[in-house]
């Protein structure tokens, strides 16, 4: 896996940096990351949401075996959460002392380092979860 | 015009390793840190947490406690010396990452270990000149210290932010100074990846005459004495140096406590005296007079003065507390580990 452009990052920072994303204004369905067409309603009028830092795991998988750009971080944590009121959001899970991820688990959104490329490269960031 | 801070937020990495298993790696006696220097643990980043993540952790638990639109910010300073780029602000990624931008001025600062307290010092003196309405200064590192070092058992991450304005303070700044000579204590060339120390050298002819001669300055310029204050917290290169020049100078043990953190968390260049400060705030009651003196290699020291306001009280339970983060949770790793997490392993690739 390659990091995005830095382009693209910078397309992506009011999702990536303010987890900003979208509320339907025909049936109030939260988005993230935003979309053209409502998948509930097929709307296509959006506002900005700005998501929760706060919410729960909704599911999760222990990663063993990972692409090259993350080989020495396994074994890792990914994770569903499903944020305090609407949205959810796919991301690592990450900071368990002296505990095991479980569904349901409380946890809080933190800006932390998600990619890099390489050490002469761009570095990609935005949210991770941790234990609240 | 009176200014002074209207948030403030800490972030401490969880993980930990213990001095001893640092000792025992290179040879080294372990009580000669521990009770020589007072020093028993200190934190690690982990691989994914950098200046720029714990600067806008810190951040936005200033701006829970400040209560503020962050577009009304109108600066950002970042000091620090392990910014992740050599060209590229930190602060241009703190900021839009709070929701700070486009219209607001932006620095990233170095001063060894006194560049957070710079930023306090600019962002302060911005507010007071009417340029912005608020400004934000944040102090944040994760030192390196080269494997074997003296510096490796105490060099460690963590980050303090402030938001100053002139309305709804928690705490007024009554008077700041500056106090700078070219004294080349410590260092680091362009391209090195650790920094270089002349030793002993970088005790009394830089730590103690420059902390020393801030405070001295700045208690004359208000008249203060220490029995004037409820608390102090000077740089904390480790355990030892705080208390002791505090000492020296006239403080008593109980007004250090609340502010010393090193002797669990580490050094935190440039987040170490704004650190300190933030779990003063922590406790602190209306009334309570704070000295805070930083020091930075190269050398000089910024001093401060604060008086706390009423508001503290409903603002200190507003985001995770400093003692809490360094006393609670906490997730020990091994040498191995931190070698790890640190980048001192070469890879293959």
């Amino acid at each position: 896996m390659t990091t995005p452009s830095a382009a693209r990052l910078t397309r992506e920072y009011p999702a990536r940096y303010r987890l900003e994303g979208a509320r339907c204004l025909a049936c109030g369905e939260i988005l993230y990351p935003r979309r053209l067409v409502c998948p509930a309603c097929g709307a296509r009028e959006f506002a900005v949401h700005r998501l929760s830092s706060h919410g729960v795991v909704k599911t999760f998988t222990v990663i063993h075996v990972a692409g090259s750009a993350f080989k020495h971080q396994v074994p890792y944590i990914l994770a569903v959460v499903a944020l305090e009121g609407g949205g959810t959001l796919t991301c690592e899970l990450t900071d368990l002392v002296d505990q095991q991820p479980e569904i349901g688990m409380p946890v809080e959104l933190q800006f932390r380092r998600i990619q890099e490329d390489g050490e002469a490269g761009v570095i990609a960031y935005g949210h991770k979860a941790v234990p609240r | 015009m009176t200014v002074g801070i209207v948030g403030y937020g800490s972030y401490i990495p969880r993980r930990r390793i213990r001095l001893g298993d640092i000792a025992k790696v290179w040879g080294a006696d372990e009580n000669a840190f521990e009770r020589g220097l007072e020093l028993h643990e200190k934190s690690v980043p982990a691989r994914d947490e950098d200046t720029i993540t714990m600067s806008t952790t810190a951040a936005r638990r200033a701006l829970m406690r400040a209560g503020i639109d962050p577009a009304r910010i109108g600066a950002v300073y970042i000091g620090s010396e392990s910014h992740p780029y050599a060209v590229k602000p930190s602060g241009t990624v703190v900021a839009e990452a709070i929701g700070a931008t486009p219209d607001v001025h932006c620095a990233d600062l170095e001063f060894a270990c006194k560049a957070g307290s710079e930023g306090m010092f600019i962002a302060s003196a911005l507010v007071r000149a009417g340029e912005v309405e608020y400004a934000l200064a944040i102090g944040a590192d994760t030192s390196q210290g080269a494997p074997g070092d003296a510096l490796e058992y105490s060099t460690a991450a963590g980050a303090a932010a402030f938001i100053f304005g002139r309305e709804n303070l928690l705490a007024t700044l009554d008077a700041q100074t500056s106090f700078m000579t070219d004294t080349p204590d410590f260092w680091r060339r362009e391209y090195m990846h650790y920094p270089r120390h002349a030793a002993r050298f970088t005790g009394e002819p830089a730590y103690f005459k420059h902390t020393k001669g801030a405070a001295l300055a700045l208690m004359a310029k208000v008249g203060a004495t220490p029995q004037d204050f409820t608390f102090a917290v000077f740089h904390q290169p480790n355990g030892k140096f705080p208390m002791r020049v505090g000492r020296e100078l006239g403080f008593s043990r109980q007004q250090m406590l609340a502010g010393w953190l090193s002797p669990w968390l580490g050094n935190t260049y440039s987040g170490a005296s704004p650190m300190g400060l933030t779990a003063i705030l922590d406790v602190a009651r209306p009334g309570d007079r704070i000295l805070m003196v930083s020091f930075g290699s190269g050398a000089g020291s910024d001093g401060f003065i604060w008086t706390v306001t009423e508001r503290i009280r409903e603002v200190q339970a507003l985001a995770p507390t400093t003692r809490t983060q360094l006393d609670e949770r906490k997730l020990y790793v091994d040498y191995g580990m931190y070698a790890k997490l640190r980048g001192k392993i070469r890879m293959g690739e």
